[in-house]
C-alpha cells in the first residue's frame, strides 16, 4: 500500500521524531510512504480561534496537498488533527462559499485515517509484539485524547495497541476520559483555568506510578508534558507511535540523560 | 394576542434582554472563582456525583441513543414548525380556560406578570423553580412594584434566603455545602430552631415548616414550565420536592412564564422526553413529581390560569442556521456537570442565569454577540466534546462555541482598530501554514528556539498572549531540525525498515539518527 503521511505541523516541527516513528512502522509493514511536500497545517487552531477567513487559505492547502491519487490512504498520528480533517474542513470550505474546496476536501477527509485506525482497521495489528516487534519494557499509564476519543470515537484502539507491547506494563489513568485543558488557543485564552484542569491531569498521572504517560497527540503531550515537567516531576509523555516503534534491538531510551518530550530529567 | 394594537415592525432581530449577560470577561471572573477553594471542593464533588448517577441510570437504557436521536428530531421539527405550533396551542390552551399573554423581552414579561398579580389584590406570590423568571429577573422587579415572591424549591429558597444567585440551572446551590446551608438558615429564616444541625433531613425540616404558612395562605403562584403541549394545550412541570404541585394546584391564580421554545408537537411527544429528562438531569429513572394542566377545571385548583410566552431573544436564535438548535435546550443540565470548566469555576463565573457550555452558546445567541462580555463565553471551553456526548438532544455544543467564536472574530473585524495580538499570530500563522515552502523556511529558525532554551532545555517564559501558558507549563526545547529536513535530507526507506539502522532515540526532540 502507497500510504501519504500528514505529520501534523506540531510534530514536524517539535516532535519530529514522532512523525519518523511512524514512517518506521509502516515500513516495517512493507508499505510505501511518501511525504506530499506541500503540507502545513489541517487549520484547526485558526478554526477553533473563530478565524474562519484565515483558515481557508490553511485548508485549501492540505485539500491541495493531498487531493491527489498518488497514493492508497493518508495517516497521521493526530486524533486532533484527523478530526479537524475529516469534520471541520468541509465546514470551512461551505462556510466561506467556496464549493469547490468542499468538495475535494470531503474526499481527502474520506481517505485520511488516524494511526492507531489505520493500523487496526486498515492494516490488521492486533498484536504489536509480534506484528511490529515492538518492545518496551517500561511502566506506562495512557491519556486518550478528546477529539480522538469522541470525534472519531477511537476507543481503544490505541490502548490496544500499547498493551500488546513486549514487555510493556500498562497502567491505568484515573480519570484518564478528563480534558487534560489543552484546547489550543483556550490555553492562552483561559490560562488559569487550563492550568487547573492539566494540574488535576498531571496529579492523576503521577499517582499511577507510572514511568510515563502516553497518547495519540502530540499537543496534549506538549500540554500535559510541560505541566509535569514544571512540576519538576520525573514523569515525562511519549507519543504511542514512539512505543511502536521501539524494539529489543533499536530501544526508545527513558533513563539516563536522555530528555524525552516534557521529561524533567 | 393580548394586545391587538400594531405597533410596527420592530427591528430584527430582537435580542434578549434581562438575566443574559456576562458582565465581566470569563477568564476575569474564573480567575476569582478559581481561587475559592470551597467552591472548588463543593463543586467537584457534587457534579462527579451527578455524573456517576447519570451514567448508571443511562446504561440501563439499551435505546439511550436512539432515544437522543428522537428527542433530537422532535425538537427540529418543532422549531422549523414554531409559529404553527405557537398558534395550535394558543387556540388549545384558550379553549380550556387559560389566558395567553405575549412578551417580546423580560421587560414586557415582568410587566404583564406585574399587572397579573395586582389584579388579584395580593402582594405575596409563591414560585416554582423557574428558569425563564430568573432570566428576566422577575423577583427582583417585583420586590420592586412591592410584591414579595417566595421561592420554594428548596435549593432556589437556600439562595433567595442568602441574597446569592444560582450558580446551577437544577441544583442552583450546587455551590453551598451543608454547613454553610445550615448557617444561612440560622442568620435568615424569621423562625428556627436555634439547635439546628447540617443533617440533610433536619434541614429539609427546617424548609419545610417556613414553607408551609406561604403555601397555605398563596392566593396566586407563579411558575415556569418544562414542556407545552401543542395539540392538547397542556402544560408541565417536572420536579422533585413536590413543592411545585402545591404551587399549582393550591392557589387561585396561576401565572406560568415559558419561553416559545418549550413546545412539543405532541402529548406523545413527553413518552420520549420523560425517558431523558429526568435521567439526564437529576441521574433519577423517574422524577418523583410530574404535574399537568390543561386550562381550568371548574372547581378544582386555580381558576384563573395565565401563560406568559417568552420570546426574549429566542427568535434572534431561531434565525442562526448554526446555532438554532440550542433552542432545543430542554434544560437538563447534564451539558455542565460534565463539563470540566464549570466544574472548576462554578456558574457564576459565566454571569448569565444560563451556565456552562449550554449557557456559554445559548446567552450570546439570545443577546447578540456584542452584547456586555458575552463575546467571551464562546471561548470558555476547551471544546473537550463532553457536553455533545451527555446532551439528550443532541446540541452539537463545541461546534456551536466554534460558530459563535467565528461571530466574535468577524464583529471585531468590521471595526477600524489595531490588530490584537491574537489577530497578529493567526494572521502569521496563516501566512506559515498555507504553504508547505513557508513552513519550511521557518523551520530552519528551530536551531534558534533550542538556542533560546539554553542548557536546561526547556523554555520557561513566553511573552504576551502566550505568557499565561508558562505560567504553569514549560515548552520543551524544540528539535534542531524538523521532520521534513530529515525527510528530505535522510530518509531512506532502508534507514527506518530494519531494526537496528534506524539510528537511536538518545539525546532530545531531535530527529532520530540526526547528530544533535
Amino acid at each position: 500500500m502507497k500510504i501519504a503521511l500528514f505529520a501534523t505541523c506540531i510534530v514536524d516541527a517539535m516532535y519530529p521524531r514522532t512523525a519518523q516513528a511512524t514512517v518506521s512502522l509502516l515500513e516495517r509493514l512493507g508499505h510505501e510512504v511518501v511525504f506530499p511536500s506541500g503540507q502545513a497545517c489541517c487549520g484547526q487552531m485558526h478554526v477553533n480561534s473563530g478565524y474562519f477567513k484565515e483558515a481557508h487559505a490553511v485548508v485549501a492547502n492540505h485539500v491541495q496537498a493531498f487531493d491527489t491519487d498518488d497514493y492508497d490512504v493518508a495517516v497521521a498520528p493526530s486524533g486532533s488533527c484527523v478530526a479537524s480533517v475529516k469534520h471541520q474542513h468541509e465546514m470551512v470550505a461551505r462556510r466561506c462559499g467556496d464549493a469547490a474546496l468542499e468538495a475535494r476536501a470531503a474526499k481527502v477527509g474520506a481517505k485520511t485515517y488516524e494511526l492507531s485506525q489505520l493500523l487496526t482497521d486498515v492494516l490488521g495489528i492486533t498484536n504489536a509484539a509480534d506484528q511490529l516487534g515492538s518492545y518496551f519494557p517500561h511502566k506506562v499509564t495512557y491519556h486518550p485524547s478528546c477529539h480522538g476519543m469522541r470525534l472519531l470515537r477511537l476507543e481503544d484502539r490505541q490502548l490496544n495497541l500499547l498493551a500488546s507491547v513486549g514487555g510493556i506494563e500498562m497502567v491505568e489513568l484515573p480519570q484518564a476520559d478528563q480534558c487534560c485543558g489543552f484546547g489550543g488557543t483556550f490555553s492562552m485564552k483561559n490560562a488559569d483555568v487550563s492550568a487547573a484542569m492539566n494540574a488535576d491531569k498531571a496529579a492523576n498521572i503521577c499517582g499511577t506510578g507510572a514511568e510515563l504517560c502516553s497518547g495519540g497527540d502530540a499537543s496534549c503531550l506538549l500540554h500535559i508534558g510541560g505541566g509535569l515537567s514544571r512540576q519538576g516531576r520525573e514523569v515525562g509523555t511519549l507519543h504511542f507511535a514512539e512505543i511502536l516503534a521501539s524494539t529489543l534491538e533499536n530501544p526508545v531510551t527513558v533513563t539516563g540523560d536522555v530528555k524525552l518530550a516534557g521529561s524533567k530529567r | 394576542m393580548s394586545n391587538n394594537t400594531f405597533l410596527g415592525m420592530p427591528t430584527l432581530p430582537v435580542f434578549g434582554h434581562g438575566n443574559l449577560n456576562a458582565t465581566e470577561p470569563f477568564p476575569k471572573a474564573a480567575h476569582r472563582e478559581l481561587g475559592n477553594e470551597q467552591l472548588r471542593a463543593n463543586l467537584g464533588h457534587a457534579t462527579h456525583t451527578i455524573r456517576d448517577k447519570r451514567l448508571k441510570v443511562v446504561a440501563e437504557l439499551p435505546d439511550w441513543e436512539e432515544m437522543r436521536n428522537a428527542g433530537s428530531a422532535i425538537k427540529d421539527a418543532t422549531m422549523a414548525n414554531l409559529p404553527a405550533l405557537l398558534e395550535q396551542f394558543e387556540a388549545n390552551f384558550t379553549a380550556r380556560g387559560g389566558i395567553i399573554h405575549w412578551a417580546r423581552d423580560a421587560q414586557e414579561a415582568n410587566e404583564i406578570v406585574t399587572s397579573l398579580i395586582r389584579a388579584t389584590g395580593e402582594t405575596e406570590v409563591v414560585k416554582v423553580k423557574s428558569m425563564a423568571t430568573q432570566e428576566i429577573g422577575l423577583n427582583e422587579y417585583l420586590e420592586e412594584q412591592g410584591i414579595a415572591a417566595y421561592e420554594t424549591d428548596l435549593a432556589e429558597l437556600i439562595v433567595q434566603l442568602d441574597h446569592d444567585k444560582p450558580s446551577h440551572i437544577l441544583v442552583p446551590a450546587i455551590h453551598k455545602n451543608r454547613s454553610q446551608v445550615r448557617e444561612i438558615f440560622l442568620r435568615e429564616m424569621p423562625v428556627v430552631d436555634p439547635l439546628l444541625t447540617d443533617d440533610p433531613a433536619r434541614l429539609a425540616e427546617a424548609a419545610r415548616t417556613h414553607l408551609r404558612k406561604k403555601f397555605l395562605s398563596a392566593k396566586v403562584a407563579v411558575s415556569g414550565a418544562n414542556f407545552g403541549l401543542a395539540d392538547t394545550g397542556t402544560l408541565t412541570v417536572v420536579e422533585s420536592e413536590g413543592n411545585g404541585r402545591m404551587c399549582l394546584t393550591l392557589p387561585e391564580t396561576l401565572i406560568t412564564v415559558m419561553g416559545i421554545e418549550k413546545l412539543l408537537p405532541s402529548w406523545s411527544d413527553l413518552e420520549v422526553f420523560m425517558q431523558l429528562l429526568p435521567r439526564s438531569s437529576t441521574g433519577e429513572r423517574m422524577n418523583p413529581y410530574t404535574s399537568l394542566w390543561t386550562g381550568v377545571t371548574p372547581g378544582d385548583g386555580p381558576q384563573n390560569v395565565h401563560l406568559v410566552m417568552l420570546d426574549n431573544g429566542r427568535t434572534a436564535a431561531l434565525a442562526d442556521e448554526y446555532g438554532r438548535t440550542a433552542l432545543n435546550c430542554i434544560r437538563c443540565s447534564a451539558c455542565m456537570n460534565v463539563c470540566p470548566v464549570y466544574e472548576r469555576t462554578g456558574g457564576h463565573a459565566y454571569g448569565s442565569t444560563y451556565p456552562g457550555p449550554i449557557g456559554a452558546i445559548l446567552s450570546p445567541l439570545m443577546t447578540g454577540i456584542k452584547s456586555e462580555e458575552n463575546n467571551s463565553l464562546p471561548y470558555a471551553s476547551s471544546l473537550c466534546g463532553a457536553c455533545f456526548d451527555a446532551c439528550p438532544v443532541k446540541i452539537n455544543i463545541p461546534e456551536i462555541l466554534v460558530h459563535l467564536r467565528g461571530e466574535d472574530v468577524d464583529s471585531k473585524r468590521a471595526k477600524i482598530k489595531v490588530p490584537t495580538q491574537m489577530d497578529l499570530m493567526m494572521k502569521g500563522a496563516e501566512w506559515a501554514f498555507s504553504k508547505g515552502s513557508h513552513l519550511a523556511l521557518l523551520e530552519k529558525g528551530l536551531p534558534l528556539g533550542k538556542l533560546a532554551a539554553g542548557r536546561a532545555k526547556v523554555i520557561k517564559k513566553l511573552p504576551g498572549i502566550a505568557a499565561g501558558w508558562t505560567e504553569s507549563r514549560d515548552i520543551p526545547a524544540p528539535p534542531s531540525q524538523s521532520f521534513r529536513q530529515w525527510w528530505a535530507k535522510d530518509h531512506t526507506p532502508e534507514t527506518t525498515a530494519v531494526p537496528g539502522l534506524a539510528g537511536n532515540y538518545s539525546t532530545d526532540n531531535s530527529p532520530e539518527g540526526e547528530q544533535a
